[in-house]
């Protein structure tokens, strides 16, 4: 398989194209399999989601068996769900509560620090046999920035907060809006696109398809009174490359938010209790900065594969390729653990709205990537093209976001690691600064 | 209804459970056939339409996340959508069929009926074949010698939304 040429990238004509053949090979999978998922952090799961000491949560991560346990010591760890005597999995629900996990072929048993505490008719092994070296096995790496958990397959993976790079910031903007912490909220969409996965980091960046995509959801939101100039200029802030793949793209939310900008949608019932979370922000944080996490949205990718959107709801998407053509896609919420039932509501009604897959929006954004995978078949057009914007400062409704995953995309592929993601003019602008 | 007296027992009046399966039947049927104004007419206007997600089937859309939570408001822009050409996702329409059995009436409470079915729909579109599998929980109403709906709550046996991609169809 010949990678070179999958990408040009050409900042003089202002054209920047991905060969299709990147959604559509299978040796370009395994490759990524490799090269991308064995190589990054990558996200597994928010703290909140193993509260309490024996809380565990069954998921897979690059296609492994995972899961993740807090221990009766308290401590969160991360094993290979894998039985360490003949493989079976030893974790067979999805989320629950344990002091000890038994395999039930041979009924080993291990407690819920990994430890193997119990193997039936133990005299029948010789003394090579040690039953302390027996243990679940943990992936390579396991780190925690700021109750997101992440994974690494690669030992020799840079620290979690370099690697999160620029993406460190949003992330932060994300979680300082809680008081007491954030929580995942009980409950999560599970859906398949037939699609490669890559499409669903474009679509999750691109503001440009917004409003023509998603038609039907504007035409709902100014039924209910919001004003369509509102909609008309949402998508006309900077995007962002923020180093290492991820990106951003921000804009102005158009039917306020919980944290904290009141919104007649919300009802009069909330205003004060919106008023004091944000005055509560601006003592912490502020005026500026709670301007940049109460009245700005955004769409944060953590490279490869993890979507922060933090809008009036926050949610949390993650997806996997299958194959080529079909990617397994999870989606959560997000919210502050101290939040009023009243505002919940609200982000939830939101998230119903907007972003599940019962929504008005998610569906027709699984309609138009399965669309152009199934373009992809007619094979006379070799070449997507991702060039917007390029020439100019580009903003959300540009492609620049979507340039910066895929330049690092391509860098780790043809194995060069890290490599500048941003465009051109950016690039020429810091370095006329430094 | 005569047809319904049809199916009557032995002196030709439906039993309550008859009125209900003929209810469920007719509404399946709307939806079938994508009368969705018709359907809509079937509803209370105080009335609630939910679906919970394939992991939390007792979900509460207050403080849980749901896959759809539908007042009367979303669910005539629900509506809306399904009959724009802008619902990328259901434009063109796909082809369903609904098979509902099962019919029980759970309990009666003053003007409301409970009533669960399970239900199978196959939805075909752009050469995929897509079966949603579950079962309903409809809260009925008689108002005006008519049934209506109050509260209809799908809960999915699916696992995942593996065939399906969505809940882009009503359920």
């Amino acid at each position: 398989m010949e990678l070179k040429g999958l990408m040009i990238d050409n900042p003089k004509d202002g054209i920047f194209r991905v060969h299709r053949s990147a959604m559509t090979s299978p040796e370009i999978l395994q490759m990524e399999q490799e090269r991308v998922f064995n190589k990054c952090w990558l996200y597994l799961c928010h703290e909140s989601e193993v509260e309490n000491p024996g809380d565990y949560r069954r998921r897979n991560v690059a296609g492994r068996p995972l899961f993740v346990v807090r221990g009766s010591d308290g401590k969160v760890r991360v094993f290979l769900n894998t039985c360490t005597h003949r493989g079976a999995l030893i974790c067979r629900r999805d989320q629950g509560n344990t002091e000890v996990l038994q395999c039930f072929y041979h009924a080993w048993t291990f407690n819920n620090q990994g430890e193997l505490i119990g193997v039936p008719d133990e005299a029948g092994y010789g003394k090579g046999f040690n039953r302390a070296e027996m243990g679940l096995k943990s992936p390579p790496r396991v780190d925690n920035y700021r109750g997101f958990i992440f994974v690494s397959f690669n030992p020799d993976v840079e620290d979690l907060v370099t690697y999160l790079a620029g993406a460190r910031d949003y992330i932060d903007l994300i979680v300082d809006q809680a008081e007491e912490g954030m929580r995942m909220i009980p409950g999560s969409n599970r859906y398949f696109i037939k699609a490669n996965w890559k499409l669903l980091v474009e679509n999750s960046l691109d503001g440009y398809h917004v409003k023509p995509t998603h038609k039907t959801y504007f035409e709902y939101v100014t039924s209910l009174g919001v004003k369509t100039g509102a909609v008309q200029t949402a998508f006309s802030r900077p995007a962002r490359a923020l180093g290492n793949g991820h990106a951003v793209e921000e804009h102005d939310g158009v039917r306020g938010r919980p944290i904290a900008r009141w919104s007649p949608l919300f009802g009069e019932e909330t205003k004060e209790e919106i008023a004091r979370i944000r005055a509560r922000l601006v003592e912490k944080f502020g005026e500026q900065r709670t301007r940049l996490m109460a009245d700005i949205s955004r769409n944060l990718l953590v490279y490869p594969n993890l979507i922060i959107i933090d809008s009036i709801d926050i949610t949390v998407r993650i997806f996997w390729p299958i194959t080529p053509e079909l990617m397994e896609v999870t989606a959560w919420q997000l919210a502050p653990k101290e939040e009023k039932r009243e505002l919940l509501a609200r982000r939830l009604d939101n998230f119903l709205t907007f972003h599940g897959p019962g929504g008005f929006a998610t569906p027709d954004d699984v309609e138009a990537i399965e669309s152009c995978q199934a373009g992809y078949k007619a094979e006379g057009v070799e070449w997507s093209e991702l060039s917007r914007g390029m020439h100019r400062e580009a903003i959300a409704e540009d492609e620049l976001q979507l340039r910066a995953f895929w330049r690092q995309w391509y860098g780790y592929m043809l194995g060069l690691g890290k490599v500048d993601t941003k465009d051109p003019v950016f690039r020429e602008r810091s370095s006329v600064a430094s | 209804m005569p047809e319904a007296r049809l199916g009557g027992n032995d002196n030709s009046v439906p039993t309550l459970r008859e009125e209900v399966e003929d209810f469920l039947y007719q509404e399946a049927a709307l939806l079938d056939e994508w009368r969705l104004d018709e359907w809509l007419a079937l509803f209370t206007v105080d009335a609630r339409y939910v679906v919970p997600t394939t992991d939390l089937p007792e979900g509460d859309p207050k403080k849980e996340l749901v896959f759809i939570d539908d007042d009367m408001v979303r669910l005539r822009a629900r509506v809306e959508r399904l009959k724009s050409r802008h619902g990328h996702r259901e434009y063109p329409w796909s082809r369903t069929r609904r098979f509902i059995t099962n019919v029980r009436v759970k309990r009666l409470e003053g003007h409301n009926i409970f009533v669960t079915s399970s239900f199978l729909v196959y939805r075909f579109r752009m050469g995929d074949t897509s079966p949603y599998v579950g079962w309903y929980e409809h809260r009925l109403k008689q108002i005006d010698r008519e049934l209506k709906i109050h509260h209809k709550r799908t809960v999915l046996d699916m696992e995942t939304l593996r065939e399906h991609g969505a809940v882009s169809i009503i359920l």
